[in-house]
């Protein structure tokens, strides 16, 4: 019962739950971000177990490696400090974590009473570039037509969004002096 | 070999941890990475069932909601600058007027 | 064959590539300093050994010895740790590169390459990537406003040029049909009408250029290098560090370039494909000269770059690579698939 497949799978989900659980304890954003990367990479573990390669790689390079880049720059551009303690936080962090952590308890029962012993192979379904390619330019293309023009309409937006403002009176600050 | 329900307790108990960082955090920044933990999540139960259905149409559907929460992310960050350029804090407690 | 001596050749396999990385690494830089002070019409190092050749060996020990100061209002964990990010991710990337063919020892097909992995190219993609991670916190952790902004300008200019990079490897993907860079070499065998190689810098010249520029600027060498200038920004994002970390930023940006010279002869030079002769253990043996040679061929010619050209200010550095290097690659892309289509 105890293969390779099921230390490998635990391994890469305790990184990932220690990195999700991390991020919401940690005060400082960048402690968070960086272990939102560590939580990107366990997955990415875990989708090679699942024989998703090439998902794998896209969400090291996409997820990882180019939006988490994104919320780092913020994150040092806005110089982001230690988050404040408010009344409004006590209360949520009072109800809302054993909220959520008996809701999360009540989906894992549910799943693991209702759930047989199918297992999943290690690399059962081996997603090459090839086979995902021909799925994206056969059966997907309108939403991949799509989705080009989506990130098209994000890129003009955030562009918008983040230029500076027509007049600026005061003395630049560090975010328009380095736009 | 590794049970379904193991990789779908693991997503499920990712996407709590984003709920519950997103209700909690009072940086918008963290907020914001909270839901992309959720994303991530919801990635992991995609690709698990796209291998226990042998159907390749759940890895191609983890391309778009990667898209789309790169999409997101980029307008979204763009929009906590502009607020920050207004509003001068991070902190969500504080921008709760429409008009300072 | 046998799952233990898989392991066995696989660990004598990575520490022998590591060794002799390290030993490149240093030796590139001695090949700079020579190369690029017989440019400016003077000697280079020549004190230290016949021909300044044990100059490295000096510098490593002067950078063990100097004092490694850790300023007091830096933060401190990312302090330490990105250099090591930078450092570790730079070795990597040389886990999945073919060195050449297969080894015939003690009766095993012994393959020269650490891990043959299906998505080799993606891979490097993806290392590269994270690689700007030790930049960006480099330059932040150093709680310096001239090492912020040269961190955040050196990871914009790398994270702007990875997307030019992906692109003009695509051609090539086309191509080759496979992103296992061992398959890439061999679709590159054979010979165009007799005596021009089937390399595919000459089925496609544009993607050479495009990567070979993005490259440079992924590496932050010279006419990329504004970020990490001297007489910019006192020093970019190493601002704040010295000794061993310094040493260890140096060693990432010797060990990216001798990467992206490893990529660019399996890509466009055909890799280890070049004249064969020889007894059988010599015939195993060429084909990683030949590899070795063309390596050697690119690194001087990037040193010899950066011998020559000024830099660019930033702002031609970020046009350049959006409006002009990224529509680049899309033509090339365009094209070999409209050729290939055809």
């Amino acid at each position: 019962m105890i293969s390779v497949h099921l230390i490998l799978f635990l391994a890469f989900g305790a990184v990932a739950l220690a990195g999700a659980i991390n991020l919401l304890a940690q005060t400082h954003p960048i402690n968070s971000a960086l272990s939102l990367i560590a939580v990107m990479a366990a997955l990415a573990g875990e989708y090679l177990l699942l024989g998703a390669e090439f998902v794998a790689a896209v969400q090291v390079i996409v997820y990882a490696g180019a939006v988490m880049v994104l919320f780092v720059f913020t994150i040092m551009l806005l110089n982001a400090g230690v988050e404040e303690n408010t009344k409004g936080s006590k209360v949520a962090i009072m109800f809302g974590v054993p909220g959520v952590l008996i809701g999360s308890l009540l989906v894992a029962w549910v799943v693991l009473r209702h759930s047989g012993t199918e297992a999943v192979a290690a690399g059962a379904l081996p997603g090459s570039p090839k086979t995902l390619g021909s799925l994206l330019f056969h059966e997907f293309l309108l939403p991949f037509e799509i989705t080009s023009i989506l990130i098209l309409i994000a890129i003009m937006g955030a562009v918008v969004l983040a230029s500076k403002p027509p007049t600026s009176p005061a003395a630049p600050t560090l975010t328009e002096v380095v736009d | 070999m590794v049970p379904l329900s193991y990789y779908l307790v693991l997503s499920g108990i990712l996407f709590a941890c984003g709920v519950a960082g997103f209700l909690i955090k009072r940086n918008i920044i963290t907020i914001f990475m909270s839901i992309e933990l959720m994303l991530n999540g919801v990635n992991l139960s995609f690709v698990a069932f796209a291998a226990h259905w042998h159907a390749l149409a759940g890895q191609v559907f983890v391309f778009f909601v990667m898209v789309v929460a790169a999409a997101e992310a980029a307008v979204g960050l763009a929009i906590i600058i502009a607020v920050y350029r207004t509003r001068e804090t991070l902190n969500v407690d504080q921008v709760n007027l429409l008009k300072l | 064959m046998p799952i233990w001596i898989y392991i066995l050749s696989s660990v004598i396999k990575s520490a022998l590539v590591l060794f002799i990385l390290l030993t490149a690494v240093a030796y590139t830089v001695w090949l700079e300093r020579k190369v690029v002070g017989h440019m400016q019409n003077r000697w280079g190092p020549t004190r230290v050994g016949p021909f300044g050749l044990l100059q490295p060996a000096a510098d490593g020990i002067k950078f063990l010895f100097k004092e490694d100061l850790t300023p007091p209002h830096v933060y401190k964990p990312l302090f330490l740790a990105a250099p090591l990010i930078a450092v570790i991710f730079a070795l990597t990337s040389i886990a999945v590169i073919p060195f050449g063919n297969s080894i015939r020892l003690f009766g095993y097909d012994i393959p020269l390459q650490i891990a043959d992995v299906n998505t080799g190219l993606l891979l490097i993609l993806g290392i590269t990537s994270i690689g700007v991670y030790g930049v960006a916190l480099a330059g932040w952790s150093s709680n310096n406003k001239y090492s912020l902004l040269g961190g955040l300008r050196a990871s914009a200019q790398m994270v702007s040029y990875e997307i030019s990079l992906g692109l003009s490897l695509v051609g090539v993907l086309i191509l080759s049909g496979s992103l296992s860079l061992r398959e890439i070499v061999d679709a590159q065998g054979g010979h165009f009408w007799g005596f021009i190689p089937h390399w595919n810098i000459f089925t496609q010249p544009i993607g050479f250029f495009c990567y070979l520029m993005a490259a440079y600027a992924e590496t932050n060498r010279i006419p990329f290098d504004l970020p990490e200038a001297e007489t910019e920004l006192v020093a970019g994002y190493h601002t704040e560090y010295s000794a061993m970390k310094f040493a260890m930023f140096f060693m990432a940006e010797y060990a990216n370039m001798i990467t992206v010279a490893c990529l660019a002869t399996l890509l466009f030079f055909g890799g280890w494909h070049g004249p064969i002769f020889g007894p059988i253990l010599l015939q195993d043996l060429l084909p990683v000269f030949w590899f070795a040679a063309k390596i050697f061929v690119f690194l001087f010619v990037y040193i010899w770059v950066r011998g020559t050209l000024p830099r660019f200010r930033y702002d031609q550095l970020m046009a350049f690579g959006w409006k002009f290097l990224l529509p680049l690659a899309l033509v090339n892309l365009i094209a070999t698939a409209i050729a290939v289509a055809w």
